[in-house]
């Protein structure tokens, strides 16, 4: 019930900060800090409740009620260690989004609030679905929020880009939508019974032609919304036009809901299939990095440089999901945290420029440190866990990525390493081109005020806290990524 | 005919009765508010008559006439569908200076027209039924008699209409010079007979055919389509989309699915599968550049249709269900859509061109809140009724492996979207720079339209995400199609 209850504060959360912003906006946004902290309290509490407990079970809370019983499609929400891990990733940008958007947001502040609590309340249901019907369901439904915060609230070519972005994801997911009937329908015929559970369709029996296309289906539209490499394009339209809220929950977030797919339906549902295309995705993964870094090194608009740098690390990530062992694996889901925290903050540091100095060029900062010197260093501190320096969290990540990758290939890490050269020049040129440096254009702005001082520092705490002392992610990640492999060995051993 | 029979037949008779006491009550004194509430009667009457009706058991009137669970369906169905017609039209008219009543009374022949060919189950009744909607449409169409493009459009659905109902006309003479039986359950024996099967027979069924798609506007016989809608009053354009497309449809799902599982094959199949594709990629990408919202909504029931075609080549117990929920979530979407333009349209002009509906959701967003759900339905997003219609078509395509067509309605759906979303952007743009065409002319929302619209609303939500009971009550009424 409890997982239910995440969803629908959310939801009833994104309702009334829309009718109460018509008497006092404030009270809207105050409403909406408070619904996604009420979710954060609660999955720290399940959290508690599962550290107290001594179950052994992977999954620490469950919820499963009827729903289309013709088809046997339940509302079953269940979340394990890696959902959690998302879980509290999700609320914690949450909140952030909120407060970003506190001053830059006044044009119908409360459907602004309404969409973003509904993006939370589908990223939330993306993560806590074991249906795969109802996996869809909150997959496509947190498209059309955030089409909304894109078209409404972007900057000038948001058209463009939010039509782009729910072209390119309605049509993965539309192929995802057949893979997920196929694999119904071949369970029906092998056993009789309809149904769309994680669990039960985990044993559907498939001739390895038939797995090899379904997979590709699922591969599609997570690789879509990762983005790998050929299907990137409409990332950095997206992130640039998107307002900062926009732009923090689409790379925070977004993103992850499709290395989130990989690991919890592809890896197990299709262990062969997997296994076959592994090299193929590793190879795009690393194309990925290099092209990622390569053309944000070539970017003058500071937003566009900070979405190419996330094609750049979810190269990493789906470098770690396909190396087949459990470091990489374990590295990809740091990563997928920690980009998630230095990206959602360096596009905070995007969005506060842009409110003070209407401009995203880099070419227009320069010497920002002279009159903004707090803005600035926070920036740095993000640039530099950006480009994986150790003791920040990016770094954890990225080397245990390139640490199981070496033992799959050691010719792509060497490859994907070079990545990390890439990603100094990159983001040095940003510290420098816009902190450092004269101050030739004369500006002088306002520093952080208290309110973005707090959600900066929380955003650097956490990134300083995974970079010396990941343990307790991957302690609490580590069953439900095991077990994800355990069910591959199992399924192996009938065949 | 026994006693049964003729109850079992009542809407039929009611329908046609309520016809008939409208002639009568315009001829002693015209009222319009007393011609509406007549034919509303009227509908609601013979919609409780469907609950007297059969039960499991199927009567049939003669040869003509096939009354069971599933001509009951698709009854009420059509009655639901005209009964909200009637309430958008109502202010529509109100605001017209136009002789009001006659409306009604081809509307209500016209829905007679379409039960009959729910209900028919053999090629006279079929004709009978096609030319009481055609003939009624044609006045319909044409019905604002000061309008040119009204006229224009009326004239095209006379041609073309009677041209087709010609050519069908032929293909059933052929069959039945083959045959010598006037049954339409012989479509099914011609469909799902091999190469070695009469060219006479084929020939006569693909005549047919033409006269079939013609009426549901699938590719090639769609030319018509989007002239007529847009031609046509909002009220009208809902009717031609809604009525006489769904009881067209309720005669080919039941005389052309096949009873065999494998779905639809042989040369009809090959032919419709062919139709469907068509429909489907034409429609969608004819749509993307028009500039009229009712003609973008014209293209786009081409495309509907061809995701209909679907079901019924994927055939089974399955397809059927499938198409026919499909169908009741179109025409909810679209009757929602067209009344929402309906309820927008001021008293000399219509909400039609994209250009007046720029800003609309900050003007008035519930409007615009609906009309956008019409939409995403329309698109097959989650949660509204359209996505479970596109969700169970998808099951029956590949319960039955129909892979192509599949992967077609999934590209094609996803060419829609842009359309749509065109739309959706309209509306979202600043009003600051929206071209205000509409000015002092803008008319509140009627109480009428508005309930009408909140109950579309609540049943797009309500088929998007709980439709057990629906469906269940499908699954019964189509068992006897098996």
């Amino acid at each position: 019930m409890i997982l239910l209850s995440l969803i629908i504060v959310l939801i009833a959360g994104g309702v009334a900060s829309w009718i109460v912003a018509r008497r006092n906006v404030v009270a809207a946004r105050w409403i909406a800090v408070a619904s996604v902290v009420t979710d954060l309290a609660m999955s720290l509490g399940i959290l508690a409740a599962r550290a107290g407990a001594s179950s052994s079970s992977r999954w620490f809370a469950e919820y499963d009620a009827a729903w289309i019983p013709q088809f046997g499609i339940r509302l079953h929400l269940a979340v394990d260690g890696l959902s959690l891990a998302m879980l509290l990733l999700t609320y914690f940008l949450g909140v952030m989004a909120v407060l970003a958007s506190w001053t830059e947001i006044q044009e119908r502040a409360g459907f602004f609030h309404f969409n973003l609590l509904w993006v939370l309340a589908g990223i939330t249901g993306v993560f806590l679905s074991t249906d795969l019907f109802l996996f869809y369901l909150f997959w496509e439904l947190m498209l059309v929020p955030m089409y909304f915060l894109i078209g409404i609230w972007g900057h000038e070519r948001r058209i463009y880009a939010s039509t782009k972005f729910f072209l390119f994801t309605q049509l993965s997911g539309l192929l995802m939508l057949i893979a997920i009937v196929a694999l119904a329908v071949l369970h029906y015929q092998a056993t009789g019974v309809y149904t769309f559970d994680y669990r039960q369709l985990l044993q559907t029996p498939m001739s390895p032609r038939v797995a090899r296309l379904l997979m590709l289906g699922f591969l599609i539209a997570f690789a879509v919304k990762l983005p790998a490499f050929p299907f990137h394009t409409w990332l950095p339209d997206a992130h640039t036009e998107a307002p900062t809220a926009g732009s923090v929950v689409l790379a925070g977030l977004l993103l992850k809901t499709g290395a989130y797919g990989m690991i919890r339906f592809v890896l197990p549902i299709f262990p062969g299939p997997s296994r076959d295309i592994a090299p193929l995705m590793m190879t795009v993964g690393v194309v990925g990095i290099l092209y990622g870094a390569v053309l944000a090194v070539g970017q003058t608009d500071l937003k566009r440089l900070v979405a190419y740098t996330s094609v750049s690390h979810m190269g990493f990530v789906l470098l770690g999901i396909f190396a087949g062992n459990q470091i990489a694996l374990e590295g990809a889901v740091v990563q997928m945290i920690s980009h998630g925290i230095s990206t959602g903050a360096l596009f905070m540091i995007a969005g506060l420029l842009q409110e003070r100095m209407h401009t995203r060029e880099i070419s227009q900062m320069g010497g920002l440190w002279e009159t903004m010197p707090a803005l600035s260093g926070a920036g740095m501190v993000f640039a530099m866990a950006s480009i994986g320096l150790p003791g920040l969290g990016d770094f954890v990540g990225e080397f245990l990525v390139l640490l199981g990758a070496y033992r799959a290939s050691p010719k792509l890490t060497a490859f994907a390493t070079l990545g990390l050269v890439v990603a100094a020049l990159y983001g040095l040129r940003f510290v420098q081109g816009a902190f450092q440096g004269p101050n030739s254009h004369h500006w002088k702005l306002p520093d952080l005020r208290p309110r973005e001082w707090t959600a900066l520092g929380l955003l650097m705490i956490c990134l300083v806290w995974i970079g010396l002392y990941p343990q307790p992610i991957l302690r609490v990640v580590r069953p439900a990524l095991s077990s994800s492999q355990q069910s591959t060995i199992a399924q192996e051993a009938r065949r | 005919m026994t006693n049964a029979a003729i109850v079992a037949s009542l809407p039929l008779l009611i329908t046609s009765a309520t016809a008939v006491i409208l002639m009568l009550a315009i001829a002693v004194r015209r009222s319009h508010f007393a011609a509406v509430a007549i034919s509303l009667a009227g509908l609601a009457v013979a919609l409780l008559s469907l609950l007297l009706g059969p039960t499991g058991a199927s009567h049939e009137v003669g040869s003509f006439l096939i009354l069971d669970s599933y001509s009951v369906l698709y009854m009420a169905i059509l009655l639901g569908a005209a009964g909200f017609v009637f309430l958008f039209a109502y202010d529509y008219l109100a605001r017209r200076q136009e002789h009001r009543e006659e409306f009604y009374l081809l509307v209500l022949l016209a829905t007679t027209g379409s039960m009959v060919l729910a209900a028919s189950r053999n090629f006279a009744s079929f004709f009978l039924g096609l030319e009481l909607l055609s003939v009624a449409l044609y006045a319909l169409i044409a019905y604002l008699r000061h309008e040119r493009v009204c006229i224009e459009a009326g004239i095209k659905y006379l041609v073309l209409a009677a041209s087709s109902s010609s050519i069908l006309l032929f293909g059933l003479a052929l069959i039945y010079s083959e045959t010598g039986s006037m049954d339409l359950s012989q479509f099914v024996t011609i469909s799902s007979s091999g190469p070695g099967g009469s060219v006479v027979l084929l020939a006569g069924a693909m005549l047919a055919l033409v006269g079939i798609g013609f009426k549901l506007a699938v590719v090639p016989f769609h030319m018509w389509t989007p002239d007529v809608y847009e031609g046509a009053p909002l009220p009208v354009t809902a009717f031609v989309a809604t009525v006489s497309k769904g009881g067209m449809f309720a005669l080919v799902l039941r005389w052309f699915h096949p009873a065999a599982s494998g779905g639809l094959g042989g040369a009809m199949g090959a032919v419709l599968a062919v139709i469907a594709i068509a429909s489907m990629l034409s429609g969608n990408l004819l749509a993307l550049r028009q500039t009229n919202v009712k003609r973008i909504l014209a293209y786009s029931s081409i495309a509907h249709m061809g995701y209909l075609l679907v079901a019924l080549l994927a055939g089974g117990a399955l397809g059927v269900a499938a198409g026919t929920y499909y169908l009741i979530a179109y025409l909810v979407t679209i009757l929602g859509a067209f009344g929402t333009m309906t309820a927008l349209s001021g008293a000399r002009w219509e909400a039609a061109s994209i250009e007046s509906y720029r800003g609309l959701f900050w003007e008035r967003p519930v409007v615009a809140g609906v009309f956008t759900t019409m939409l995403l339905s329309l698109a097959g997003i989650p949660l509204t009724a359209g996505f479970l219609g596109k969700f169970y078509v998808l099951t029956a395509g590949a319960a039955q492996s129909r892979w192509i067509l599949l992967f077609t309605l999934v590209l094609s759906s996803t060419i829609g979207l842009y359309y749509y979303l065109r739309i959706v952007v309209a509306m979202i743009a600043q009003p600051q720079d929206a071209v205000i065409i509409s000015g002092a002319d803008t008319v509140r929302v009627p109480l009428a339209a508005a309930v009408a619209l909140a109950a579309l609303t609540g049943l797009v939500f309500l088929l998007g995400v709980y439709p057990s009971v629906l469906w269940n009550i499908i699954v019964d009424a189509t068992r006897s199609l098996g």
